[in-house]
């Protein structure tokens, strides 16, 4: 099953409102970081940078590091910034525990939001988004993957 | 029967780092792609991450080497280990007590990871099949044993090429000096013929280079300014005199003649040839100051990379099996 998420990401923008261009947009790798490129545009922030979670995963210790090239880009002084996370989806919560963390390697941001597109429930930490675009409640066994084709997003739902 | 390669896991993930000799190219790549991660590390505001935090890295330094043991420790204590720096000469082993012994009492300390330096080829390996044997989840890191191998030293000139040449197809790699005692020329040559450089030279004297050397698969040149012509990569090796049984060289001056490195030879490699060195230097006998200083050398460079191999290769020794078929 598939599901467009353009029309998702209008939803979270019309959600989030006008912002001042001081918001500074970080999207998580990977899919975080296409759906925060479109965000940003439509509500006139600013992209600082995309953050990679791998050095902070927390099942290191059972799983080993995860091979990717992704890394934590953050191009300006995060000091005093507010911060809008955008990531594609969020279910466990570790994911976001995990970015914040990494967040603040990089310095004490004034504020932190999240924005998602769709959250799956499944919550195993008490991490919880301010601007949803869908709330779709699927079970451990589904998966739900955003694929980039290059111009348009969208969601595949694979069945366990 | 084969022996297994005692550095692997069943399922070929890195164990220990005694040798870049027999690693799998796709897990060199791999290393070289983990430290590039870890590169950036240096430049944050917090400059760790906590992937083994709780964990007791014991630097063991049968043989002194100030600079290596100090990027172990950086690279350990960016990953938010604990570090304990043992100089084993001047304790227990001038007391008497056997290698083996040593390590025992180490484990009994609850340690999780060996960095081992020692005089002896082989000590990394024996003590990496005594853990085997006694306490599975303990890694070792061979920092350079005898005139063997110095795997992260090894690893480190490969991502300091990669990182100024992008790739190792058509590249030509001249590897000057004291071949015969250098295990950072062993390990190089091993690293570079698995990555696929189609080129490498070794040049230096008859009297330091090892017999049968071609059989790494590399060229040997004895007049350095045919043996560096048109190569991409120049990499000289400190003249080991403490290593040095009998007399192997009339003196560092007629050495630096032949086969120092000056601007008259440097300009027979490509102009835009990168050189290396893996340091402690002697400015004057195998590399003239000028050209240490100079705009091709990546000299530095290779000490900040080598701290982000050394974090690459100890995150992926130190994390846990619990998965592990």
């Amino acid at each position: 099953m598939q599901l467009d998420a353009e029309p998702l990401i209008s939803v979270l923008a019309e959600k989030i409102g006008n912002t001042s261009p001081d918001i500074g947009v970080v999207g998580i790798h990977t899919g975080g970081v296409w759906v925060a490129d479109k965000l940003a545009a439509k509500i006139g922030a600013t992209k600082i940078g995309r953050i990679a979670v791998t050095l902070h995963r927390d099942d290191y210790a059972m799983r080993g590091l995860h091979p990717q090239k992704n890394k934590t880009e953050i191009g300006v002084d995060i000091n005093g910034r507010h911060i809008l996370l955008v990531d594609d989806v969020i279910q466990s919560g570790r994911t976001i525990r995990a970015a914040i963390n990494e967040l603040f390697d990089f310095g004490r941001p004034a504020s932190v939001k999240l924005a998602v597109l769709v959250d799956r429930g499944g919550r195993e930490l008490p991490m919880q988004a301010d601007y949803i675009a869908i709330t779709m409640p699927l079970d451990g066994a589904q998966k739900l993957e955003l694929i980039n084709s290059g111009d348009d997003l969208r969601f595949e739902i694979l069945e366990g | 029967m084969l022996t297994a390669n005692p550095q692997l896991t069943p399922d070929k993930k890195l164990r220990h780092l005694l040798t870049t000799e027999g690693l799998p190219k796709s897990l060199i790549e791999n290393i070289l792609d983990t430290a590039a991660q870890f590169v950036s590390v240096g430049d944050r505001d917090v400059k760790k991450v906590p992937l083994l935090r709780g964990k007791s890295v014991f630097n063991l330094f049968f043989e002194n080497s100030t600079r290596t043991r100090t990027t172990f420790e950086i690279a350990a204590k960016r990953l938010s280990a604990d570090v304990i720096n043992l100089n084993i000469n001047a304790s227990s082993t001038s007391k008497g007590e056997s290698l083996v012994d040593t390590i025992d009492n180490l484990i009994a300390m609850d340690a999780d990871m060996f960095v081992v330096r020692h005089a002896q080829s082989g000590a990394a390996h024996l003590i990496a099949k005594h853990v085997n044997a006694v306490r599975p989840n303990v890694a070792v890191i061979n920092a350079g044993d005898g005139r063997h191998a110095h795997p992260t030293q090894g690893l480190l000139d490969m991502y300091t090429i990669r990182h100024y040449k992008k790739s190792f197809h058509n590249l030509s790699v001249a590897i000057v000096g004291d071949i015969l005692h250098s295990r950072v020329a062993r390990s190089g040559i091993h690293a570079l013929t698995t990555l696929g450089c189609p080129d490498v030279r070794v040049i230096g004297p008859k009297t330091l280079i090892p017999t049968e050397c071609e059989r790494m698969g590399v060229s040997v040149h004895h007049d350095m300014l045919r043996g560096i012509e048109g190569c991409d990569v120049v990499m000289m090796l400190r003249l080991q005199n403490e290593r040095m049984e009998g007399p192997l060289l009339p003196s560092a001056q007629e050495f630096f003649k032949s086969y120092g490195l000056t601007a008259e030879k440097l300009a027979r490699a490509k102009a835009d040839a990168i050189v290396m060195h893996p340091g402690p230097m002697n400015r004057g006998v195998e590399i003239e100051s000028t050209i240490a200083d100079g705009r091709q050398a990546v000299i530095l460079p290779q000490v900040t990379f080598g701290i982000a191999v050394r974090m690459a290769v100890m995150s992926m020794v130190g994390a846990g099996r619990g998965d592990a078929a």
